[in-house]
């Protein structure tokens, strides 16, 4: 049973990815009901409550943190095995936020994702860094966008160069675990667009195995922290 | 009075996406370039606090911030002071240190990037943002209204998804009252360089449907490059020193429109 909790406040993108655009957020004696792709796949996303695709959340932040907090309290998940979070980039309120509001709860940790380059690289750091601060346990980071193989000359082309050593020498220096590199696939974009389940449209697809093996890692890594909190308890 | 900081600044550019990882630093960095070689005197604040990246793209990423009478002085990323940069990244005491900051601070900061960093003559300041609708882009809007911003250009990628963001990042602009000079495509293709094909990797032509529709100039469509991605890690110069390169043309375009938009001969 999966919970899919969108906090990307201004960019919501969750809505489109899962195939629920225009789906609007119902209310019962419980509270908020989550949008539903399967019966055990349940979606919330401020996409929801907004009534046209060019309205505009112009928010600061306390108006941003006041609406995750309703989402986390408000809504009524049921029981759940994951709850996963997207987050807008940075390292501001929603980010600081979500980690006090679910202080309470069990977070098993944070997926970290990059591209090859320094550049991307440099803010992850400080995102790794902010992980630190906040006691945020890392399962990991991906490497996204890692090396596009030509459909008609299968030549590979690194577009966005790991020009330092890409997110394997900085898991390296930094002691973190590398979770896996998913290739470039147009096939990715293209199901997100239209709302389609990539993994189950294109399973011959070499990102489609990264994947399945990066969210094979992340299950291991949450079934280990469980049965070793099984043991102290 | 005293005279302001943007007082010397005759246009003011802010470069604007609703969504993450489109290019919009690069598309900052690289306007910054072409209109340089145009003979332009351009300055870059850089208002994405938590992941300040111009810095690292000019190769001034260890420089340290100075002050003089009239405030801060920027980073000058050429020997010829043809180009000055303001980032929370000249600040940090170590590059990975994170600004782990609630709205308020960040406003604070941006609010003297703003009116304490001392720019001098500039023909254009481009101000690179973080993605979104929110703190830094309110605060950075504000702050530069009193000096009439020319305009804005927003950066997508062709796919719906990030589609969808920028059209909400129109809306801010038409609530604001900032001027939206066009949008760019970036990421809009990409040619094999050992075949030629064209693979339309993040899709194609989302950016230029979202203009005509929104009615706002479509600027052009970016490919995908290597070699600009390349340059960016290293804090070269890719408009002077790969014009064969395929991202040229196009990022070339972008600034002939920006100079032609903003000639005294336009009205």
């Amino acid at each position: 049973q999966v919970a899919l909790l969108d906090i990307d406040i201004c960019g919501p993108s969750v809505p489109r990815m899962m195939g629920l655009e225009g789906e609007q957020v119902h209310q019962s004696g419980s509270g908020w009901s989550p949008v539903y792709v399967e019966e055990n796949l349940g979606v919330m996303s401020v996409g929801f409550l907004l009534s046209s695709p060019d309205d505009a959340v112009i928010w600061r932040g306390p108006k941003k943190n006041g609406l995750i907090k309703q989402f986390l309290r408000d809504v009524d998940w049921g029981e759940v095995d994951y709850l996963i979070i997207d987050t807008p980039p940075g390292t501001s309120d929603e980010h600081l936020s979500i980690v006090q509001y679910l202080s309470a709860a069990r977070v098993d940790g944070a997926v970290i994702i990059t591209t090859p380059q320094e550049v991307s690289l440099q803010d992850v750091r400080k995102e790794i860094n902010f992980c630190r601060k906040v006691k945020l346990p890392i399962i990991g980071v991906v490497e996204n966008m890692s090396g596009f193989i030509c459909p008609k000359c299968k030549n590979e082309s690194q577009i966005f160069p790991p020009t330092t050593g890409g997110a394997e020498k900085m898991c390296q220096n930094l002691n973190i675990s590398l979770l896996g590199k998913v290739p470039l696939d147009p096939q990715i974009g293209k199901s997100c667009d239209q709302g389609q389940s990539f993994l189950a449209e294109v399973p011959e697809s070499p990102a489609t195995s990264s994947y399945q093996s990066i969210i094979q890692r992340i299950q291991e890594y949450c079934d280990l922290q469980h049965s070793q909190e099984e043991k102290t308890v | 009075a005293e005279r302001s900081n943007l007082a010397g600044v005759q246009h003011v550019l802010l470069v604007l996406s609703g969504k993450g990882g489109v290019g919009k630093s690069t598309v900052a960095t690289e306007l910054a370039l072409a209109l340089r070689l145009a003979g332009k005197r351009v300055g870059i604040l850089d208002v994405d606090l938590c992941g300040p990246s111009i810095p690292r793209m000019f190769r001034v990423q260890d420089s340290a911030v100075h002050q003089c009478d009239s405030g801060w002085v920027p980073v000058f990323a050429h020997q010829d002071k043809s180009i000055s940069l303001m980032s929370i990244g000249f600040l940090l005491e170590k590059p990975d240190d994170a600004v782990v900051w609630r709205g308020p601070k960040k406003n604070a900061l941006i609010k003297q990037f703003v009116s304490d960093v001392a720019w001098g003559e500039l023909d254009f300041l481009i101000v690179d943002t973080p993605p979104g609708t929110s703190d830094e882009h309110i605060s950075t809007v504000e702050a530069l209204r009193p000096h009439k911003p020319l305009g804005a250009i927003l950066v997508t990628t062709p796919q719906a998804v990030s589609v969808g963001d920028v059209r909400r990042e129109l809306t801010f602009c038409k609530k604001t009252g900032l001027r939206v000079l066009g949008i760019i495509e970036n990421m809009s293709g990409f040619i094999c360089p050992h075949c030629s094909e064209c693979t339309n990797i993040f899709s194609k032509g989302g950016g230029e449907e979202l203009a005509k529709h929104a009615g706002v100039p479509f600027l052009g469509s970016v490919p995908l490059d290597p070699q600009l991605s390349q340059s960016l890690e290293d804090g070269r110069d890719f408009i002077q020193e790969f014009p064969k390169s395929s991202a040229f043309p196009a990022l070339a375009h972008i600034a002939q429109q920006i100079l032609d938009g903003t000639s005294p001969r336009s009205s």
